[in-house]
């Protein structure tokens, strides 16, 4: 099937600004999509409250647009419900990791097989540019008119330490490697989490003085580096892009199969 | 009534009931007085098939019924006051995307905190207006097990008949006690299956476009319709609009569906009102000693009746008018500082004559209470 076939054209144009990083995160996810050659009929996307969270809306999937940081609460009754749907949850950094922490590290915990996917533009968009908990000290925000002394989150040693099974990081620079790790990620049973780092030229950019999209995600090749890179040994302050969990856990969709097998038998 | 019987709490008779519904998904976090229902679920579900599961949070847990509602099953979850007061945004969620679903609130004493293991009713006005934004809600309680039973079979019925969310209002005292409770046959009360979509796989499929009767059939996530759904204002696509006319059109809907049907949703029960001078309007455990009362005082020969109410929202304004016409002493018996007594005042003609007999200081209303009450409303002094 070709990208088209995914999308649902009658409901653009989308409603994300020029050279913002979210279209990139759409083309790669539904070429993850179109590699893996899953029916559109058993796809939920499940989506929160931001800029990220419209990606939702304009996919040929069943697709549900809830509330601000619960995406992850739906996709968990989603998921229990009818374990065999692949549930992918698109959630941006302010509704992942400060409003969502709570549901984000109990639905790693419990290795629920759901995708999320992490579009980490560190700043809350859709309400005009507050710093988020990914923003970082020092940077400047709406909120942060001094400059933002809160510390951010690493979203991979989060999901790590809360039991993610997957956990990868990307850019929306690297088109390629961000299609082929939410391919991995959605094919991973378990909790998989895929951290992509994109650009808000719109307010981070503008606030920051980090150019035009184009400066914005040069910097993110200049920043970031593979996983046990040579650069990474000179230059330790590269973000490392690349997998760095993946490992086969019981998975709570299976492992509550196994409940109910316990209680039909009476014990 | 045949079937069996059960010597049971308030709660347990609430999971009894919502498995005679055809509950199969329950999401829940533990919390007092109602945690008897997510326990005896986790144990009941699973033995069916079901499948229960422990949110991290109340929030979790009402979102995770609405994403299992989406997929064609029969949902709950139960709390108690801090609990329902974290639910609120979800439940408007429930609203404005029509997810069938059922929430229990075991009512203790608040605000905050408040007692936790100490009876009141006092969430009465926030199960209706708890969540933002203009909307209507279906809010149903009990005041003794059989009727647990049946109001809690019915609120799945409506929840699934309106596409609405549906507040179980029960509170501590009917949430613990025990007594005895018949557990009726299957098939003997009538069970409600959600509406869906009569269209086939491939052809567009309207998720938000209402039949002419206002209904507007489902199908099920996962299925062979693709559709979004969101809690932002709508098309019958169910993709967003601010088109005036859209909204204005799907507000209307929203609303008129459980309003215009609130002659059918009013539940109620009588006790003596026939040749009543006096009537005594209460719900939930404290319509136990309100009825204590009545028939206490009929056996001396005073012309007292009971109007014990079952639906609360939409509040049955028209059956309290008719059952309160010509009656000269209106007394509404409940245990906050007068949330019902308030939609009284509004229902009848002579609110001067409506009075309050209330407690909310955590101890059971009891019939020496409300007698106290109506002598100082006779003029007698207590």
């Amino acid at each position: 099937m070709a990208i088209k076939d995914y999308i649902r054209e009658r409901f653009f144009p989308h409603m994300w600004c020029p050279g913002c990083g979210h279209g990139i995160v759409l083309n790669g996810m539904l070429r993850a999509i179109e590699v893996l050659g899953l029916n559109k009929n058993d796809i939920v996307m499940v989506s929160g409250i931001g800029c990220s969270s419209r990606i939702s809306g304009y996919v040929d999937f069943h697709t549900l647009h809830t509330i601000h940081g619960r995406a992850l609460a739906f996709a968990t009754g989603v998921k229990m419900s009818r374990p065999e749907l692949n549930l992918i949850v698109p959630m941006g950094d302010g509704d992942a990791l400060a409003i969502g922490g709570n549901h984000f590290i109990h639905a790693a915990r419990r290795n629920i097989d759901l995708t999320a996917i992490v579009m980490n533009n560190r700043i809350y968009g859709m309400t005009g540019g507050q710093y988020s908990p990914l923003s970082g000290y020092g940077v400047s925000a709406t909120t942060a008119p001094y400059s933002n002394i809160d510390q951010s989150f690493d979203i991979v040693e989060l999901a790590r330490a809360a039991g993610a099974t997957f956990v990868a990081r990307t850019t929306t620079y690297h088109v390629q490697e961000l299609s082929n790790l939410i391919q991995q990620a959605i094919v991973h049973k378990g909790f998989s989490v895929v951290e992509v780092m994109s650009q808000c030229p719109t307010y981070f950019g503008r606030k920051n003085k980090e150019g035009g999209p184009a400066d914005m995600l040069k910097r993110m090749k200049d920043m970031t580096t593979p996983i046990g890179s040579k650069a990474k040994q000179s230059h330790t302050e590269l973000i490392e892009r690349g997998i760095f969990v993946q490992k086969i856990l019981p998975e709570y969709c299976s492992e509550y199969a196994g409940i109910i097998e316990r209680a039909m038998k009476g014990h | 009534m045949s079937g069996i019987i059960r010597f049971l709490q308030g709660n347990e008779v609430c999971v009894e009931a919502a498995l005679y519904a055809g509950l199969d998904f329950f999401a829940g976090y533990p919390i007092t007085p109602s945690t008897e229902i997510a326990e005896n679920l986790s144990l009941r579900l699973p033995q069916i098939g079901g499948k229960f599961i422990q949110m991290e949070d109340e929030i979790a847990s009402i979102c995770a019924i609405i994403g299992a509602s989406l997929t064609g099953h029969k949902v709950m979850t139960a709390t108690s006051g801090p609990g329902f007061s974290l639910m609120q945004e979800a439940l408007g969620y429930a609203v404005m995307a029509e997810i069938p679903s059922v929430i229990v609130n075991v009512q203790r004493g608040g605000p905050s905190t408040g007692l936790p293991t100490h009876v009141s009713q006092g969430d009465v006005n926030q199960a209706r207006w708890g969540t933002h934004g203009d909307h209507a809600i279906i809010v149903l309680t009990a005041s003794n097990h059989q009727d647990v039973f049946s109001i809690t079979v019915d609120a799945f019925n409506l929840a699934e008949t309106y596409r609405t969310p549906v507040v179980l209002l029960f509170d501590e005292i009917v949430g613990h006690m025990r007594e005895r409770v018949i557990i009726p046959e299957k098939g003997k009360l009538p069970l409600v299956d959600r509406l869906r979509t009569s269209v086939k796989e491939g052809v567009d499929y309207h998720p938000y476009l209402p039949r002419e009767d206002g209904r507007l059939p489902m199908s099920d996530f996962g299925g062979g319709h693709r559709y979004n759904v969101t809690g932002l204002a709508h098309d019958m696509w169910g993709f967003p609009s601010e088109n005036p006319q859209v909204i204005h059109g799907l507000m209307r809907h929203l609303i008129d569906k459980i309003q215009n049907n609130a002659g059918e949703i009013a539940r109620f029960r009588e006790y003596d009102l026939e040749d009543a001078e006096c009537v005594l309007i209460s719900y939930g455990s404290s319509a136990r000693s309100a009825l204590h009362v009545v028939k206490n005082r009929r056996k001396r020969g005073e012309r007292i009746g009971l109007l014990e109410l079952q639906t609360l929202w939409p509040f049955p304004h028209r059956l309290v008018r008719e059952k309160c016409a010509g009656i000269h002493t209106i007394v509404v018996v409940e245990m906050n500082m007068g949330q019902v007594l308030q939609e009284v005042k509004l229902s009848v003609p002579n609110p001067e004559r409506v009075f309050l007999a209330n407690r909310m200081d955590g101890v059971f209303i009891n019939p020496t209470d409300i007698r106290n009450i109506l002598r100082l409303i006779q003029g007698k002094g207590v």
